[in-house]
């Protein structure tokens, strides 16, 4: 029997006061306040760029070069790095879509030997956590070797380094880690009877791949590249390094395509820095509408991301 | 149509928990015992004796709570329609009936746990000692009146650590670990789970079994040293020795706790019970002693559920 | 349907192996590509590490001057000089990320507790999506704002002029300082940190904070002790993953800090936050045009692999940090 324990009446207890006590409460309210800070912050930042954008934003500078000049008029405007920005978030999630996915199946549906799986987990977390300019400095030493300068221009024998390929190259590595992340949560949240059916028909583990689980994982597919895509045209470390900062697109050579991509050019992330205040060019103005215009692709990708998700919870059903 | 008989299961008395080690003996069978009962099976609260068992150290069953004229709904759905009971100490009330009757609602509102769910809405009393519960702080009145789930939920944290949980929360400063050790015991010893964790209160309390897990919800459920303890059919996720010994301790508490119990099993319901409320459709069909109950229920319809005519 | 989906045995080895063994290419790949990095960027960083030693590391000199030699000796085609002695550069990434790191954490943990528990709906639903876009703001425009906004309200409305000409001789007060570096890093790494234990904390089951209501425990403390304390795992990844995003910070940074390789000085009071400063990343970005100079080259190559280095011991931390966390837990799915 308790020690405590008392028959008939109510039991006294030592504290019957307010369950809140003071810590409670402050932190209570320290909830509350942060949160509601954050708001306040996060609608400063949207609506300032929202109003500096729409101010400084005009149709023509979407369309025209930057040109050399001294005042914002004369400057021109951004296409070159639009259209650049484009394209290294093409060619980038080129490479980083097929290894992204195919390192994912491997992990999900493979993953052995042991070793290597837990290698490879952890390699790719650690490439997704290096800061942009040491992947940077590392392109810088990969492509400016000479087994590699056939990808960039090259003068008097020494090789620059700098073209769409290289930025590319290293801009896939910022985009990998999301695809492999993103893809292997969307193989692994398919139930094992789903697989298991698949093997009782004498199906082989690969084409259980191809033809079941990745289509069913196609939302997390996408979801993963939109947010590589996303992380690839926030990047300007990479693009400082290795794209060269001409603000036009400088050719290698004649060829139509290759040219442009062996060649230097600009994206938009690049125009802002050089346009900043603290960059060579110090158009604020410019860099005002061209943010504006970056935070809208970014916007677009996330709510892209959410109708996805959104849409995927309610198509499936898996019993 | 032939009513069947209950199937015979063995009646626990409380000798046989006296001695753990001991092998079972049978019981002798219920000899009828004369109760006064007026029509709806109401008894009047003193002089109580429950049919062949151990008589309880209190002979007196002390009033509790009360339940009047209890209606709760989930938005337009009615699940609870006006019951009223009595919930009293030295007795194990349990509520039976099938599924979605509205027993575990009723259950959890005498906790206030169902204002938790959105568009819930209530009308009634329930009084706790006489006060009305909606008047108290919700978590003054949750010390009081304790829970045990239908999984057990133990935190992720040693097993000295749960049960001291409540203690700990309690206070006003947080006390220190020999401060509490004794009440920790002491519930665990009151649960019956102290001699298997004993040497090792560090245990964490995740890699304990199934009904070692279960106990030890009820020793954090009796730290807190409630007046009522409510069970949501606690044995419902156990093997038969764990269901075992959690009843067994439920009627060695009786004594010192009201508790409430909602099982779908109609055995456990008579192993156990001393009152037994029937529950259909939200309505409380009759209330009455076990004995009443499952021998000569008056309704027709606790007739056929006793019978197992459904469920 | 091909007929190749069905079991195939083709000179000994079958379709699945094939298969395996062309995606653990990839993997071979990937993982040696971060072996190469790291090879590569030391080969490179060889002969600044070797000229200056353990020195490297510690402070000595106008680090101005270091790098102007540097870089003159690489242009001028002379004997290459590498003294070079980074204290400033680190102490002033020490100081932004512990800073930054140190205001983000708890605010971050209250903001994704009040999102998860305290938020009324409409809220919850409006604050989700902003956290998700706010974390994937490009850092340059982080910096825009910083430099456009923060920087100029630092420099002409919280610094005195009395204080701007107590230093003026060594050092010049515009407001682009550790204040507003700091700033502007915590709003940066905030939402990764929300993000992360926002998912954390929705995965608590809800059984166990069900059970610590029932038992009078207040809402508050029933989602600190036992959602935040289950969720531990979680905050050290999330603090890992920030942390490592804001050691690597350059762009926001080169444009924020303060282009001058200085050691703030806490002794100098109030003025310490408002010193200009250039931590180890931005210092790449600022010093890029001398890349030509083969020392400056090895320098910039040597601050490369010091980042690359500490991100990689960031994982490795978090990793120790989080196992004797298991010991309680249960593992009840939830990816920690």
């Amino acid at each position: 029997m308790s020690a405590t324990h008392v028959t008939g009446a109510v039991r006294s207890r030592a504290n019957t006061g307010s369950s809140y006590r003071l810590t409670d409460r402050i932190g209570l309210g320290l909830a509350w306040l942060l949160g509601l800070l954050f708001c306040a912050i996060a609608a400063a930042i949207v609506v300032y760029f929202l109003i500096e954008g729409i101010r400084h934003l005009r149709p023509s500078l979407l369309v025209t070069n930057p040109q050399a000049g001294v005042t914002e008029s004369q400057t021109g405007g951004f296409l070159d790095p639009l259209l650049g920005t484009f394209i290294i978030a093409l060619m980038s999630m080129a490479i980083a879509l097929p290894f992204g996915v195919g390192i994912a199946v491997w992990l999900s549906e493979f993953g052995r030997p042991k070793t290597l799986a837990r290698v490879a987990e952890s390699a790719v977390e650690m490439m997704a956590g290096e800061p942009a300019v040491v992947l940077a400095l590392f392109g810088l030493a990969l492509f400016e070797s000479h087994l590699l300068g056939f990808l960039s221009q090259s003068t008097h024998g020494v090789v620059l380094g700098q073209s769409f390929f290289a930025a590319a190259a290293l801009l896939s590595l910022v985009g990998l880690p999301m695809v492999v992340a993103n893809v292997r949560e969307g193989l692994q949240a398919i139930p094992s009877h789903v697989r298991e059916a698949s093997y009782a028909l004498g199906k082989t583990k690969i084409a259980t791949v191809r033809r079941v689980l990745l289509p069913a994982a196609r939302p997390s597919v996408i979801t993963g590249t939109m947010l590589g895509v996303g992380r690839v045209i926030g990047d300007t470390a990479i693009v400082l390094l290795l794209l060269g900062g001409t603000l036009t697109f400088q050719s290698a050579n004649s060829v139509p395509v290759l040219g442009l991509l062996r060649g230097t050019g600009d994206t938009l992330t690049g125009y802002i820095y050089y346009n900043a205040p603290t960059g060579d060019g110090n158009q604020q103005d410019k860099a005002y509408a061209a943010a504006f215009v970056l935070m809208l692709m970014v916007l677009a990708l996330n709510v892209g991301v959410d109708i996805v998700v959104n849409r995927s919870r309610k198509a499936v059903r898996w019993s | 149509m032939e009513l069947r008989k209950p199937p015979p299961v063995r009646r626990l008395t409380g000798n046989e928990w006296a001695a753990p080690g001991a092998a079972p003996r049978p019981a002798p069978p219920p000899a009828p015992a004369p109760v006064t009962s007026n029509g709806n099976g109401h008894h009047p609260a003193t002089s109580f004796v429950g049919p062949a068992r151990a008589p309880a150290h209190t002979s007196i069953a002390i009033d509790r709570m009360q339940v009047e004229n209890l209606s709760v709904s989930y938005g337009d759905k009615p699940a609870v329609k006006s019951v009223s009971l009595p919930i009293r100490q030295g007795e194990v009330l349990a509520l039976i009936g099938p599924s979605g009757c509205g027993k575990t609602t009723l259950l959890r509102t005498l906790n206030r746990l169902t204002e938790l769910t959105r568009g819930a809405s209530f009308s009634g009393r329930i009084a706790l000692d006489g006060v009305d519960i909606a008047s108290m702080e919700a978590t003054s009145l949750r010390r009081r009146v304790t829970m045990v789930f239908q999984q057990p939920n133990p935190f992720p944290m040693s097993v000295f650590d749960n049960v001291a949980y409540v203690l700990r929360e309690q206070a006003s400063r947080r006390p220190r670990k020999a401060a509490v050790r004794g009440a920790v015991n002491d519930a665990l010893a009151r649960a019956g789970l102290l001699d298997e964790v004993a040497d090792d209160l560090d245990h964490p309390a995740l890699r304990l079994s199934g009904g070692q897990q279960q106990r030890l919800c009820i020793a954090r459920a009796l730290a807190a040293d409630p007046e009522v303890l409510l069970l949501d059919e606690p044995c419902s996720a156990l093997d038969p020795v764990s269901t075992r010994l959690i009843e067994e301790l439920i009627i060695k508490l009786r004594e010192d706790v009201a508790v409430v119990i909602v099982t779908h099993n109609l055995q456990q319901a008579y192993r156990v019970a001393d009152y037994v409320a029937f529950m259909y459709l939200g309505e409380l069909v009759e209330y009455g002693s076990a004995h009443k109950m499952f021998g000569s229920p008056s309704q027709q319809r606790t007739k056929e559920y006793v019978g197992g005519a459904f469920g | 349907m091909d007929e190749d989906d069905f079991l195939e045995q083709s000179h000994g080895i079958s379709q699945d192996q094939r298969a395996e063994l062309g995606l653990g290419a990839l993997v071979f790949v990937v993982v040696g590509l971060l072996l190469a990095m790291l090879g590569f960027v030391l080969h490179e960083a060889w002969p600044s590490f070797a000229h200056n030693g353990i020195g490297w590391f510690g402070p000595g000199g106008s680090l101005d001057q270091q790098i102007q030699a540097i870089i003159n000796s690489g242009e001028l085609k002379e004997a290459p000089v590498y003294t070079f002695h980074a204290w400033p550069l680190i102490w002033s990434t020490i100081l932004i990320t512990a800073g930054a790191v140190a205001i983000a954490f708890p605010a971050s943990l209250f903001i994704a507790v009040f999102i998860v528990e305290f938020a009324p709906q409409w809220l919850r639903r409006t604050l989700e999506p902003v956290v998700r876009l706010l974390a994937s703001v490009p850092s340059v425009i982080y910096g825009l704002a910083g430099v456009l906004v923060i920087v100029p309200f630092i420099g002409n409305h919280l610094i005195t002029q009395g204080e701007k000409a107590s230093v003026t001789p060594i050092i010049e007060l515009t407001g682009a300082s550790l204040l507003a570096a700091v700033l502007i890093l915590t709003v940066m790494i905030a939402p990764i940190m929300i993000a992360v234990f926002v998912d954390g904390l929705r995965s608590v089951p809800r059984g166990w904070l069900e059970g610590s209501l029932a038992l009078g425990v207040n809402r508050w403390r029933t989602f600190w002790k036992v959602g935040v304390r289950t969720v531990r795992p979680v905050l050290v990844a999330g603090t890992v993953l920030a942390t490592a995003r804001a050691l690597g910070e350059a762009i926001m940074l080169s444009m924020v800090s303060g282009s001058v390789p200085f050691s703030p000085n806490p002794i100098d009071g109030l003025i310490f936050l408002f010193e200009p400063s250039q931590p180890l990343a931005a210092t790449i970005i600022h010093n890029t045009e001398a890349l030509n100079s083969p020392p400056m080259k090895a320098t910039l190559y040597a601050i490369g692999f010091v980042l690359l280095f500490s991100a990689a011991m960031l994982s490795l931390i978090g990793w120790v940090v989080k196992r004797p966390m298991r010991k309680y837990g249960a593992s009840y799915g939830v990816v920690l």
